[in-house]
């Protein structure tokens, strides 16, 4: 039952919106690296917008339906992934990265897809009222598998963003009162033993975050400099390459995950507020493509990249102000990484692939 | 089954709408968020992240020298730097980073921790120096590890250097790091951790010679690397300070003065040029100039000799028998007196009721009847109790505070005394009684409550024999202090002329002290016209004086000594203190005159100084005729 879908429904607003963040990030990687040797970096990210781009618009030819019915198959590789990078060689002491020889790949980020449909796969013949203790115990094995292959790496932040796919799509389908109860008890049973199992600079950034006063370096450090980068940005910010707290490397990584508090930094609340309603218009396109899809299992697939983005925009966009513990969240399409932003451009194919469905049925 | 199937097919569109709310709902908190840090606390932010990348570090002005008249150097400075912790990183300071820092820097853990905590609480831009003074392998040990600690930076210094060690140290004073309580004065220009004089010139004339520091301001990165140089503050070195001190008559004094307890003063009384002043016991102001350990200092603070006073501008003591020559002023001016009005001294004389004696009492026998010149060389006492008498205590008073007694010189010193001149008003304030008239008799030959520095002694004498002019003493010729712009400026010369009839009559009885066999004699230099006048003063109270006359005080020893005795150049005031007898006064004083006069001499005239070749040359021929005659 392949589907080919109109071309004419081809989402060009989405897959537009979407660049037009892409490219803003990667004029501010441009901004911030100007007059130093990484200065050619943003070339990069737009290839990868780019490469993103087609992607999205072959995946957007595919029937998500036929991904769907290849969910399992998808799921085994992405494991299969996860642990063969177990095996590589230790990049800045993680294993995150598999190398491609002209590039390396973030696995995780292709999973956080495979995890989209797999949840999706799961929920999407539930015909009764609610999720049953079978549809929870499969979530749990399809999102608590590569999570915890994730967190091995060890990537905790990239693993927690797989929890949210699979809770949007419980809360489409429906869950009773009694299972939530359950899983609320088991899962304050296991905040202990997870403590247990979080390397100390981990247990540090909670700790911070709830003492601020103890850590003096650490994440705090990078929390208080983050913060110092947007609070000095004032209303209309320091401007283009003028954002000395980033330049001068005050704030970490700030081309990557602290990407946002860089462009604060420059562009000022003006800047942050433009770059918000990009990324709400995009949500609100994407819900719109869930509500509209032919249906339930577009309904969850596009739910799915909803709830992802939705929780990586927030987490990361808030952590920056010192909302949430600090925890290695890129903010998609606007932080450097190849990987991140294909595998944010092939979500949103999976998505147009709905919408141009929508009506077949 | 369509329909069942269409609503099994799609979920409820609430469901998408709960998802919309809540997207909205997040997004509004967090531009809540971003709009009370952007704009709300904009200004505090800014503030932050200037001071992260902005590094400023304070460059000490060098201090200035300070010179002998000729150029000599009395102090100076030695390049050194202090270790100092910049605290806009401070907060990136953890334990084991301070542990570090205070094991590689050889400090003391606790200390460092606790200068740390303190400084806590001052002004966070200022860096707080935790090793002055530091070592070289001190210096490296900061350089190579600039990046596991860019919080310590290297500050360079001057370290002040008195070359002569005690040298003149009461005069010249000491630095040392100012103190919390000048830094909180209202208005005051000091931070925590400057140098600043603390006494003497270096107090004194501290803010020319401190000059003002300047800032260097680097863009540092997170690493605190230089990355670049913003506009800085230029640092204004300190100015040179020229005295008016002669390196070699200072020299002179210090010797002749050596281990007593007293103070010496040289002025030249044509000017107030203060060529020589010393005090002794002494300290070494190096040690200030480094951090002084407690020890040294309560050592130097208990000494019973005061080596931190200058004595010559503090010690307030009675002048004794040097006092006289005022007495003599007021009894020839005020016409109360001629110059030959005779006494008959028999040792001693008993006037309201009470017996006075003369200091040749204890040997048996008094001066005889003597003249006002013979009075005066020989010192008696009897003589001047009789004039006491005859001017009562405001004639008397009148005079001593018209010649320079009583009150500051106004020298360019910090913590000059003013002595006393007793007078009926100040027994009734301080004591709140009636001024007995008695008390004028010893008033009359410099005992009583009468009190006078050496400084004081040499500025009225000085003025005196150059017939009632008084120029203020400096350490700074007026015209120095001038181009300095210093708050010290010299005015004219306080006149108070006196009779040449007077004058003359002074000037022989104080030539006769030396020359003719008087209480001086022992100044007498062949060839140099020298004058003065001795005093042994009784160390004893007002309130003890009619008790106590046992010889258990050591009488301090004064004189005053000036050349030549017409129109002098020099006056020098010798005082020791529990020295017993003036006689042990009257050598150093003849020591520095000559050191005066024989300096004067090997020297190539310049048109001043041939002048006054011309006049010493005419000068021993016509003098001592002029008082054959006597």
């Amino acid at each position: 039952m392949l589907r080919p879908g109109k071309l004419k429904d081809f989402d060009w607003f989405l897959l537009g919106v979407a660049v037009v963040i892409a490219v803003i990030g990667a004029i501010e990687i441009y901004s911030t690296t100007l007059g130093t040797p990484l200065v050619g970096q943003y070339r990069k990210q737009i290839l990868f917008t780019f490469i993103g781009c087609l992607g999205a618009f072959v995946v957007s030819r595919i029937d998500y339906q036929a991904i769907l019915e290849r969910a399992p198959w998808l799921f085994g590789l992405g494991v299969l992934g996860l642990v063969v990078l177990l095996f590589t060689k230790p990049v800045a002491g993680a294993r995150r990265w598999f190398p491609l020889g002209f590039a390396t790949l973030q696995v995780s980020e292709l999973v956080k897809l495979v995890i989209i449909v797999s949840v999706a796969a799961i929920l999407a013949d539930r015909r009764d009222e609610a999720a049953t203790w079978k549809d929870l115990l499969k979530l749990g094995i399809v999102v608590g598998l590569p999570a915890s292959l994730v967190a091995l790496e060890p990537a905790l932040g990239t693993a927690l963003t797989f929890v949210p796919i699979a809770a949007a799509g419980v809360l489409m389908v429906g869950i009773r009162f009694r299972h939530v109860a359950v899983l609320a008890l088991f899962g304050a049973l296991m905040l202990p033993v997870g403590w247990h199992f979080l390397r100390p600079y981990q247990r540090e950034r909670v700790v911070s975050f709830i003492h601020p006063a103890q850590d003096t370096r650490g994440s705090h450090y990078q929390a208080t400099q983050s913060k110092i980068a947007i609070g000095s940005g004032g209303f209309l910010g320091k401007g283009f390459g003028s954002g000395t707290q980033s330049r001068l490397g005050f704030i970490p990584v700030s081309r990557a995950d602290f990407m946002f508090a860089t462009y604060s930094e420059e562009q000022g609340f003006v800047g942050t507020l433009f770059v918000m309603l990009l990324y709400f218009v995009l949500l609100l396109r994407l819900l719109d493509v869930a509500q509209t899809a032919g249906d339930r299992a577009g309904s969850l697939v596009v739910v799915g990249l909803a709830a992802l983005l939705f929780f990586q925009v927030s987490v990361n966009v808030g952590m920056m102000i010192g909302f949430l513990p600090i925890t290695g969240i890129p903010l998609p399409l606007m932080s450097q990484g190849g990987s991140s932003v294909l595998s944010t451009f092939l979500g949103l194919g999976m998505a147009i692939s709905v919408r141009m469905r929508r009506l077949v049925n | 089954m369509e329909f069942s199937s269409h609503q099994n097919d799609h979920f409820p569109g609430w469901k998408v709408v709960f998802f919309q709310y809540l997207v909205a709902v997040v997004f509004f908190i967090l531009l809540v968020g971003y709009w009370k840090i952007q704009v709300g606390e904009h200004g505090r932010y800014a503030e932050q992240a200037e001071r992260n990348r902005i590094r400023s570090l304070p460059i000490i002005a060098p201090r200035g020298r300070v010179l002998d008249r000729a150029g000599r150097v009395l102090v100076n400075n030695a390049p050194a730097f202090s270790v100092m912790l910049l605290r806009e990183n401070a907060a990136s300071l953890t334990p084991d980073k301070v542990g570090a820092m205070a094991r590689g820097l050889n400090l003391d853990l606790g200390e460092l921790r606790s200068e740390i905590s303190d400084a806590s609480q001052g002004n966070r831009f200022q860096p707080i120096i935790i090793k002055p003074h530091a070592e070289l392998e001190d210096a490296s040990f900061v350089e190579s590890h600039q990046t596991e600690f860019p919080e310590l930076a290297l500050l360079e210094v001057q370290d002040r250097v008195y070359p002569y060690h005690s040298f003149a140290a009461a005069t010249l004073g000491h630095v040392g790091e100012v103190s919390e309580e000048q830094v909180d004065k209202p208005g005051s220009p000091y931070r925590p951790g400057d140098v600043v004089g603390q006494s003497g010139v270096e107090r004194e004339y501290n803010s020319v010679l401190s000059g003002s520091d300047g800032m260097r301001r680097t863009i540092v990165n997170s690493r605190g690397e230089d990355v670049g140089s913003m506009t800085s503050i230029e640092v204004v070195p300190g100015r040179d300070v020229r005295l008016t001190l002669d390196l070699d008559i200072q020299q002179v004094a210090e010797t002749g003065l050596g281990d007593r307890n007293g103070a010496v003063v040289a002025l030249d009384p044509r000017t107030g040029d203060v060529l020589a002043m010393v005090s002794h016991p002494t300290y070494d102001p190096n040690g200030f100039a480094r951090h002084i350990d407690r020890e040294t200092w309560a050592h130097l603070t208990a000494d019973p000799g005061k080596p931190l006073m200058n004595k010559a501008i503090q010690a307030q003591l009675a002048p004794g028998s040097i006092f006289k020559i005022i007495t003599a002023t007021a009894a020839l001016e005020t016409g109360t007196i001629t110059s030959d009005f005779t006494v008959f001294c028999p040792g001693e004389v008993t006037i309201y009721g009470h017996t006075f004696h003369d200091w040749t009492f204890e040997n048996g026998h008094g001066h005889g009847r003597v003249d006002l010149h013979n009075a005066i060389v020989h010192s008696c006492d009897v003589y001047f109790y009789t004039l006491g008498k005859l001017l009562g205590i405001d004639k008397m008073a009148y005079f001593a505070k018209h010649m320079g007694l009583g009150a500051r010189t106004g020298i360019d010193l910090p913590a000059e005394e003013s002595g006393l001149v007793p007078s009926p008003e100040w027994v009734e304030k301080v004591y709140h009684r009636k001024w007995w008239p008695g008390e004028a008799i010893s008033v009359a030959i410099g005992q009583g409550a009468v009190m006078v520095t050496p400084l004081q002694l040499a500025y009225a004498l000085g003025g005196i024999a150059c017939g009632g002019v008084f120029h203020t003493p400096h350490l700074v010729s007026p015209s120095d202090a001038l181009a300095l712009n210093t708050k010290f400026t010299a005015g004219d010369a306080k006149r108070f002329p006196i009779g040449a009839g007077t004058l003359e009559c002074l000037t022989r009885g104080m030539w006769g002290v030396v020359n003719e066999g008087g209480t001086g004699a022992g100044a007498k230099l062949p060839g140099i016209d020298i004058a003065g006048k001795t005093g042994t003063a009784q160390v004893v109270s007002t309130g003890l004086q009619k008790s106590s006359r046992s010889s258990t005080f050591n009488n301090n020893a004064w004189f005053v000594g000036f050349e030549p005795s017409t129109k002098p150049e020099i006056v020098v005031a010798v005082l020791v203190i529990g020295g017993g007898h003036s006689a042990v006064a009257v050598p150093i004083a003849r020591d520095v005159i000559k050191a005066y006069y024989d300096k004067k001499q090997s020297h190539q005239p310049t048109l001043e100084q041939a002048e006054t070749q011309v006049r010493l040359l005419s000068g021993p021929l016509q003098v001592p005729s002029g008082r054959g005659k006597h």
